[in-house]
Formats: structure tokens, sequence, C-alpha cells
């Protein structure tokens, strides 16, 4: 399978990543050779096979809704870029 | 000092022959005399090793030292480290000090182990050679031209150069295995869920697994002893109760039966590796095991599944680095997505943005059936494949990698090549089975490592079997000359 430039493009912006002018046709071309590698995938018939999402086959643990944390938000915000009064701090978003 | 197994430095701490402290500053002096030629810390940290080498002594000589108090190791800069920094290798970490320690690194310093450092490792994990790390690359201590592998590839170069007497890796796809495999030591990849992943950063959830790197089986069963075993934080975390697998080193091997599955055997394996292996299968029969051949038929598909469940979960996993709650962010953002966008493309590397990029087109509306689901389906052949081969066979023999260590630059410009070269480590992952890689020989001067793969929560017997291997050989026990 081949992706274009702008599949690319479009991949970037849902991933949230910037890429260089130059990057782009890098990782057209080693994208395309990886979703290659993947087509193999096709040469299975995998019809009724049910799905594997965990090695074992296990199920999310359940427990008590209880208080278990306490509270360290200070401690959290100590290594965010910008906060202030509590609040981390991003560029305005509503005009 | 630094050639001692973890059970002769054990017996000298008890003894009161040598303290943590003067065995931390060895250690500590190697680390500064060496690591430059290899680049294997991210972190060093030694006032605090100290201080828990002080505190070790402590405790020895109050009679409520444990097997391993005192005994210095190195973690992969993946474990969160409280008030030291843990990178992941990556930009995006480079100025992260985790507000609280993984489960890993809690249990160490429970039972008195003294931290030297962080290890150096390819970016976020996602690598076969240490060559994506941000930090650099990471020099192979038996020839500082090659790769030490990847990605625990610091901790493997640190504890092959005697820098450590043992470490800490995780392993998605290979990533203990197969730098154990490249620099001459043994490490295992436990069952999934046996090692608590709390605070261990995430790159594929339903893959990634702990373990220890070290130089034999009886070193690997002791640290194993020690971090294994149920937390509630962690949600895929096992209840069972921690094993004792020093006590299963000596049984018998008499009996066992080894397959060899044909698929490890074929196309792309280097002949002089293959030859290695060879010998050694001869040395497990002459202890008294069986070999017989088994199939894998669809081993060949492990390679194309990982690259779409790895990634798709990497994608999901490294969207909480936006530059908003720790970590890397851009100079002036002009918006919200700009400043998403260009800490992500500023902060990660190419390999990460890459792996990124691939789950999240393999998620994406449209496609998901194609690949995802499709991907999980065929999960489930492979581990069906494993399960038929246990009902013939004891444990799994093969290599662990198709060559030697190859030299730093030769494969980075090529991912298909690179993901390539770990078609023997991968599938045990998707399954979720344990693996042990330990040495085996040499060819062309570099180290080979055989793979032993067994079934759900044979770590026992597979370090049993490990050790039985090096009661009989000595190829564990060799030092790079460089570094003796």
């Amino acid at each position: 399978m081949s992706l274009q430039r702008t599949d690319v493009e479009k991949i970037a912006h849902l991933a949230r990543i910037a890429l260089s002018e130059e990057d782009i046709p890098v990782y057209t071309r080693t994208l395309s050779d990886i979703f290659a590698l993947v087509e193999q995938m096709n040469s299975i018939d995998t019809t009724g096979i049910t799905p594997m999402a965990h090695p074992l086959d296990a199920t999310a643990r359940l427990r008590a809704d209880e208080v278990s944390e306490t509270n360290q938000r200070d401690s959290f915000q100590s290594i965010a870029p910008q906060v202030e009064a509590g609040l981390y701090l991003v560029p305005k978003v509503i005009e | 000092m630094h050639e001692k197994t973890l059970a002769e430095l054990s017996e000298l701490l008890h003894q009161r022959k040598i303290s943590s402290v003067e065995l931390t500053q060895h250690f500590l002096q190697r680390i500064e005399r060496y690591d430059g030629q290899l680049n294997s810390f991210v972190t060093v940290t030694p006032e605090l090793a100290l201080e828990q080498a002080r505190a070790a002594d402590a405790r020895l000589q109050a009679g409520t030292a444990g097997k391993l108090t005192g005994i210095p190791l190195a973690q992969k800069d993946i474990f969160c480290t409280a008030g030291v920094k843990t990178t992941c290798g990556s930009k995006m970490l480079d100025n992260f000090i985790a507000p609280y320690n993984a489960t890993v690194v809690e249990k160490c310093n429970a039972a008195g182990m003294v931290m030297l450092g962080k290890t150096n490792m390819d970016e976020f994990a996602m690598g076969s050679s240490n060559e994506t790390s941000y930090y650099g690359a990471v020099k192979n201590p038996w020839d500082v031209k090659a790769v030490p592998g990847g990605s625990s590839g610091g901790s493997a170069a640190a504890v092959a150069a005697r820098l450590a007497p043992i470490a800490t890796g995780t392993d998605t796809g290979g990533s203990i295995r197969q730098p154990a495999a490249l620099c001459n030591l043994t490490g295992l990849k436990p069952t999934y869920g046996l090692v608590s992943r709390y605070g261990m950063i995430a790159f594929a959830s339903s893959l990634d697994q702990g373990g220890p790197m070290a130089h034999s089986a009886e070193d690997v069963a002791l640290l194993m002893e020690t971090i294994t075993g149920f937390d509630k934080r962690d949600s895929t975390s096992l209840d069972r109760p921690v094993e004792n697998y020093s006590s299963q080193l000596n049984q018998s091997i008499e009996g066992l039966r080894i397959g060899v599955p044909k698929e490890y055997f074929g196309e792309g394996l280097d002949p002089e590796v293959a030859k290695v292996l060879e010998t050694s299968l001869k040395e497990f029969e002459q202890a008294g095991a069986t070999v017989h051949e088994v199939h894998l038929p669809n081993n060949q598909l492990a390679i194309p599944v990982y690259y779409i469940i790895a990634p798709a979960e990497c994608s999901s996993n490294l969207s909480r680095f936006d530059g908003v709650r720790f970590g890397y962010r851009c100079e002036n953002p002009k918006d919200l997505i700009d400043l998403y966008k260009r800490s992500r493309g500023e902060g990660f590397g190419a390999e990460v943005k890459r792996r990124i990029m691939i789950g999240t087109y393999a998620l994406s509306a449209g496609y998901y059936d194609a690949y995802y689901l499709k991907a999980q389906q065929l999960r489930r052949v492979l581990t069906q494949d494993f399960t038929d081969a246990f009902k013939q066979v004891d444990v799994l023999f093969g290599p662990t990698s198709p060559t030697v260590a190859f030299n730093i630059g030769e494969k980075v410009d090529d991912p298909v090549t690179m993901y390539l070269s770990d078609i023997y480590t991968i599938a045990v992952n998707l399954a979720g089975i344990p693996a042990l890689s330990l040495p085996a020989g040499f060819a062309h001067n570099r180290p080979v490592g055989m793979q032993l793969i067994g079934n759900y929560f044979s770590e026992g017997r597979l370090l049993n079997i490990a050790h039985q291997y090096q009661q009989r050989t000595d190829w564990h026990s060799r030092t790079p000359a460089s570094f003796a």
C-alpha cells in the first residue's frame, strides 16, 4: 500500500504532530513501507475468530468505590510548564 | 568485586566482609571511569546511592537485611523515580521529575537495594538498537562499533561492562531479550501481569512487561523474587503469590522435552549463529533433555500484527504528552492546536512520531476493522500456535536475534529492516508468555543469545533450565576485555 503526501499530512494532523516540510517525504516513504509489510496480515482468513485484547483474556478487576488517593495537586502542578492559581495555563481558546 | 554474582555479593555483605558503601563506591567509580565510552546512563545518582548504601549497612548491622539489601542496581529510565529525573530517552521528558516511584522501584527500595542511576534506552522504548535515544546511542561493551540492542540497551551495556551488577529492563517486543543476547546477558521477560506496570511509562499496555537483566539465571531469579507480586495500582496485575524461583534452579532437566520451532531456523538466520545454537542444543541433550521439531506456522505474521497493535496502543498512550500538564512545551504557541502540534512535533523523535502516526492511521475511521481488529484476531491465531506447541513439548528453544549485534548506523534509516530483526521475540509478547535469553557463545566475535520460551507462569522452569546450562558452560561469566 502506498500513502500519498496528503495522507501523511492528514494523519499528522489527527495525531497532533507538526511535521517539517523536509520530513513529510521521509514519513510518506517509511509509512508506506510499513503498511506494505502489514498487508501480509491479509494472507490469512480470520472470519469467525474472536479478537484477543488481553494476553490472558482477563477482564478488568473491580473494586469498591472508596476514596483511596489524597489530593496531590500542588505536587503534580509543580512539574507543569505553566500554572496559575491551581490552573493549567494554555493559549486563549475562546475569543 | 564487580565480577561476583549477586549471591556472592550478598554473602560478603551479610558476613560484613564488605560494606554496601564500599560496594556502591566501587561501581560508581567504574561508571565514572568507563561510561564515557558507552553512554549507558542518562542519570547517575551518586548521592542517593550512597545514602541508600548507608541505610543498607545499618540494616545489615541490625540483622534486618534481606537477600538483596545493599546490592547496587541500575534502573531503566522508563521507571518513574520520585525526585530523580525520568526521561524515557526523550526530549519530551528531558525535564520530567516524577511525583512518585514506580512499583518496581518501590520494591527494590523496600528490599534495601541501592540505585546507581537511570539507564539510557530507545526513546519511549521504541527501537531495537538504542539509537533512537535523545541522549545518543549506547555502545556495546563487546565492540564499541556495535549497537547494544534495544530498547533496554543502556541497562544491557551497563551490566555487560560490569558498571552495575544487575539492572531492570522492559520488554514490549523483545526489549529485554534482544539486548541481553547482543551483550552476553541473561534477561527474562515474565508472563504478562507478573511485574507491576505502575509507574513504568507506557508504550503498548497489553504487551509491556518489566523484568531483570543480569549475568546469570541465578541473579535474575533473585531480582524476580523482589519485583514480582500483585499490585492493586496496576489494573492488569495478576493476583498470585510470589514464587521462590531460586529454590527451583537446581532441579534436574533429565527428560525435559525441548521443542525447536522449524520456523526459527529458516531464512534470515545467520548460519554462524545457527551453528552456535546447535552446540547449545547438544549440551542440553547431554544433560538428559530430548529435542523435538515443532511448528509455529504463523510466526512470520507476528511482525505485521505487532506493528499494528503496538503503534495503536502507543498512539493512545502517548496522547498524554500534550505540552500542558508536564513535559516539553514549545515556545510561543499561537493557539491550543499549535501548542499540541509543535510540542509533540519538537518533543518526540522520528521513530516515536512514526509509530504514533501508524497507530493513528490504523485506528482512524474506516480503517479500524482492516487493521486493528484483524491484528487482534491474528493475535489469537499466533497465541494458539504456542498453545499447540506446548501440548507436545515443555519449552521452546531458538535464537533470540537472527544476527549478532549490528554496527551503529547500519539499519537506522530503514525501519522495516530494523523491525524484522525482532522476528523471534515479538510473538511472545503478543501471547503474553514468558521467555528468557541467555548467552550461548560467540559468532563474528560478538555474543550470541539463545531464547527459551515457556508457557504461562513457567518462569521457574525457564530459570532452572538456564541455570543448569550455566552450570555446564561459562559463556555467561565472561567479561569484555576492555572492561575487565
